[in-house]
């Protein structure tokens, strides 16, 4: 069976849910490209996920949003124990499967060990997460630029982004 | 997501997009995709399947030595164990994609967002 078309299969499900626009998706005709500028043996790599990542550790466990804050970019390092870490987003298929398994959309314990083996030079100690802005112009204006600055600050050369 | 590796790109840092959305990803268009025909929630590999996800991950960072070019879409050969049925049920009257509980959750958020935004808050 071929893959799920999920925009035509949400349009339509939307329209029976009492939306009558159908979600803009973001859609370009030009796609930028850079090459890696040294062996990914040498690059550092930043996971970066929307799956609003989160780790049972932190004190204040509400969004950004519920704060009434505005920053949507936020840091978790990377060495944090696997049991400290859960995603609490609903954006997901609850009826086939589970978040439970932090791996299948934060890999980081899978990255360190690549990193481990030597195929990347190393992980950055912080991994960035980026909460839904609901306006693809905060992500583009303002969120982006902030994971970009975080990106350099850290020395990042490579990035590994997964949407959820 | 897809915006954010665009951004990234355009100053100068390679990105890779891991994700199990295909169509969503190809038409913002990024220049490196990993693609899992897998359901929504595990692009990354099915749970508790660890040489799985390191294959996918593995592939993944391949993909950023390989690429040559942008809109690259590679896809791993992993199929979902417990069938395809899900296809045919995700986002379908019959099967809900929320429950009611989280709806109005998301909606709660929604309109608490608009609220700040017209604060200025945000």
């Amino acid at each position: 069976m071929s893959y799920v078309r999920y925009i035509d299969k949400t349009t339509a499900y939307y329209q029976t849910q009492g939306y009558d626009k159908p979600y803009q998706w973001a859609q370009f005709d030009d796609v930028p490209f850079a090459p890696l500028k040294k062996p990914l043996a040498e690059s550092r790599l930043a996971l970066i996920s929307t799956s609003e990542i989160a780790s049972r550790a932190w004190e204040d466990q509400r969004l950004p949003l519920e704060r009434g804050e505005a920053a949507n970019v936020y840091a978790v390092a990377t060495d944090m124990p696997l049991e400290d870490l859960y995603s609490r987003t609903h954006s997901y298929d609850m009826n086939a499967t589970t978040l439970d398994d932090v791996n299948t959309f934060f890999p980081v314990t899978r990255l360190r060990e690549l990193s481990e083996a030597g195929r990347i030079g190393a992980l950055s100690p912080r991994a960035f997460g980026v909460y839904n802005a609901y306006s693809q112009q905060k992500t583009t204006g303002t969120d982006a630029p902030e994971v970009l600055a975080r990106c350099r600050e850290d020395g990042v050369d490579i990035a590994l982004l997964v949407p959820v | 997501m897809s915006l954010v590796a665009r951004y990234l790109e355009e100053n100068g840092i390679p990105t890779v997009v891991v994700a199990g959305a295909r169509d969503i990803v190809e038409t913002c268009g990024v220049p490196r995709l990993l693609f899992t025909d897998f359901p929504l929630g595990n692009p990354c590999g099915e749970p508790g399947a660890e040489a799985q996800q390191r294959k996918i991950i593995a592939m993944a960072l391949d993909l950023l030595d390989s690429a040559t070019a942008p809109r690259t879409t590679v896809q791993t050969p992993f199929k979902w164990s417990k069938g395809e049925d899900w296809k045919a049920k995700v986002f379908t009257e019959e099967q809900p994609w929320q429950t009611e509980e989280v709806k109005n959750a998301w909606l709660e958020k929604k309109a608490l967002y608009r609220k700040l935004k017209e604060e200025g808050s945000l």
